[in-house]
């Protein structure tokens, strides 16, 4: 009778919990917290809490190779490549390029926004993690979250979860994260500058652009193709105006279904064994350090800009050159009305903030270039 | 002399505090436009009396397009 008994008990899964295991249910359930109760960018942060539970239960075999259902979602979905350029296609749909477009040179602020990411990059390196992992840190900076899955998947895999949830959770941050940054690093004064009207945008030039920026970034960087492709398509179905249902399609229920895709096998690598390491404080702490320097420098390049022009920027805007859109826009927006209630800078920052996304496309595909096998 | 009120971004009106005949006065929240997913007050330019609105709830608006006049 006993016998059989404990043979039963060893087919269930309890006997194999770990202290780690529970650990990694109190980060699971962190998050999803966080998501429900602080709606902190709870489309991805829930799936991700619910798969790290999944990937904490002993015996499931959810992320066994070949074999389990989590680990088919993230072999086929994301090691293929194919989620995170279908995220961008979702945002190429919603993304109006109009304000870059009026004015040209806000594209340097989300270039400039990119330091951050090259700056961390040496400094893992140096702190002992190899070239392909110091990559991956690195673009944590751009708060680009389909980005940095991207290059994760393809540089360093085994860190893909722990960046994936760091990206995010700055993203999340991006209103607690830079405002003191920018307050620190500009004057009243000059936050109270109002920028000049933009030109109008013709229909053509919003037209052409995601036609000439495909063939002109391809050309450039090819390893940004995926990503860069799939954003540009997006955005030509919604200026061509033809094709909306295709746009919506894009934009909303696409973009639902592979979010579903993306959140939860992302948790599902985040088992205690790999993420309980002390590598993984050092992504936390590195990756807040590349997105704090990226806001910094964006701001200095616009005050840089300003010794050189007339025609003043608000240096506040080159805190939008991070690729978090439009949160960082927003936050751009609200610290400006503080020091003038009727200085609207929302769609000014806009600019930068969608030079922002193609800015850590292009970071990634340079490491992709440089470091891909 | 009439002052124009307009659109300082573009975006969606959601909400409109006022109507023709009110008195306003400068710096006053008179309307909401949504943009990027963000409510942001517009405020009257100086005091007086509003003569007409042209927008209504539910208007998308262009940068510079007339919402009001103040007589």
């Amino acid at each position: 009778m006993i016998t059989p008994l404990s043979a039963l008990i060893k087919t269930t899964g309890f006997i194999y919990l770990t202290p780690g295991m529970i650990f990694m249910w109190v980060i699971g359930l962190v998050l999803i917290y966080l998501a429900i109760k602080k709606e902190y960018e709870p489309l991805l942060l829930l799936p991700i809490g619910f798969g790290i539970l999944l990937a904490n239960l002993p015996l499931s075999g959810l992320m066994t190779p070949e074999h389990g259902l989590l680990w088919k979602f993230y072999e086929y979905g994301i090691h293929w490549e194919i989620i995170p350029p279908l995220i961008f296609l979702g945002i190429g749909a919603f993304t109006d390029f109009g304000p870059l477009l009026a004015n040209p040179r806000l594209i340097f602020l989300g270039a400039g926004a990119q330091a951050g990411v090259y700056l961390t990059f040496f400094v893992a390196h140096a702190m002992g993690f190899n070239i392909m992992e110091a990559a991956t840190i690195g673009i944590i900076g751009g708060a680009d979250g389909p980005t940095t899955i991207f290059l994760a998947s393809k540089l360093a895999p085994q860190l893909l979860g722990a960046c994936a949830v760091a990206a995010y959770s700055y993203m999340a941050m991006v209103p607690i994260i830079q405002p003191p940054i920018m307050r620190l690093l500009t004057t009243e004064a000059e936050r109270k500058i109002r920028m000049k009207k933009g030109r109008k945008v013709t229909r053509r030039e919003k037209l052409l652009f995601p036609i000439i920026s495909t063939f002109l970034i391809i050309l450039l960087v090819p390893a940004s193709a995926p990503l860069i492709a799939m954003l540009m398509l997006g955005n030509l179905f919604r200026e061509a105006k033809v094709v909306e249902r295709l746009k919506n399609a894009a934009q909303n229920e696409l973009m639902n279904i592979v979010t579903i895709f993306l959140g939860l096998p992302i948790g599902a690598t985040m088992n205690a064994e790999v993420f309980l390491q002390p590598k993984v404080l050092f992504i936390f702490g590195l990756g807040l350090c590349a997105f704090m320097v990226s806001t910094a420098t964006g701001i200095l390049l616009a005050k840089t800009m300003n010794l050189f022009s007339s025609n003043k920027i608000n240096p506040l805007l080159g805190a939008a050159g991070v690729s978090a859109v439009p949160m960082a826009a927003r936050v751009v927006h609200k610290v400006g009305t503080q020091a003038d209630k009727k200085n609207y800078l929302l769609m000014y920052a806009m600019g930068p903030n969608v030079a922002g996304v193609i800015g850590t496309v292009i970071a990634a595909g340079i490491f992709v270039t440089l470091l891909g096998s | 002399m009439a002052t124009k009120i307009l659109a300082p971004l573009a975006g969606k009106i959601v909400r409109i505090d006022i109507e023709a005949g009110a008195s306003l006065f400068e710096d006053q929240e008179i309307l909401f436009i949504e943009a990027m997913k963000m409510e942001t007050p517009i405020y009257a330019p100086c005091d007086g009396v509003l003569d007409k609105v042209l927008k209504k709830v539910g208007d998308d608006v262009e940068e510079d397009d007339l919402i009001a006049i103040m007589a």
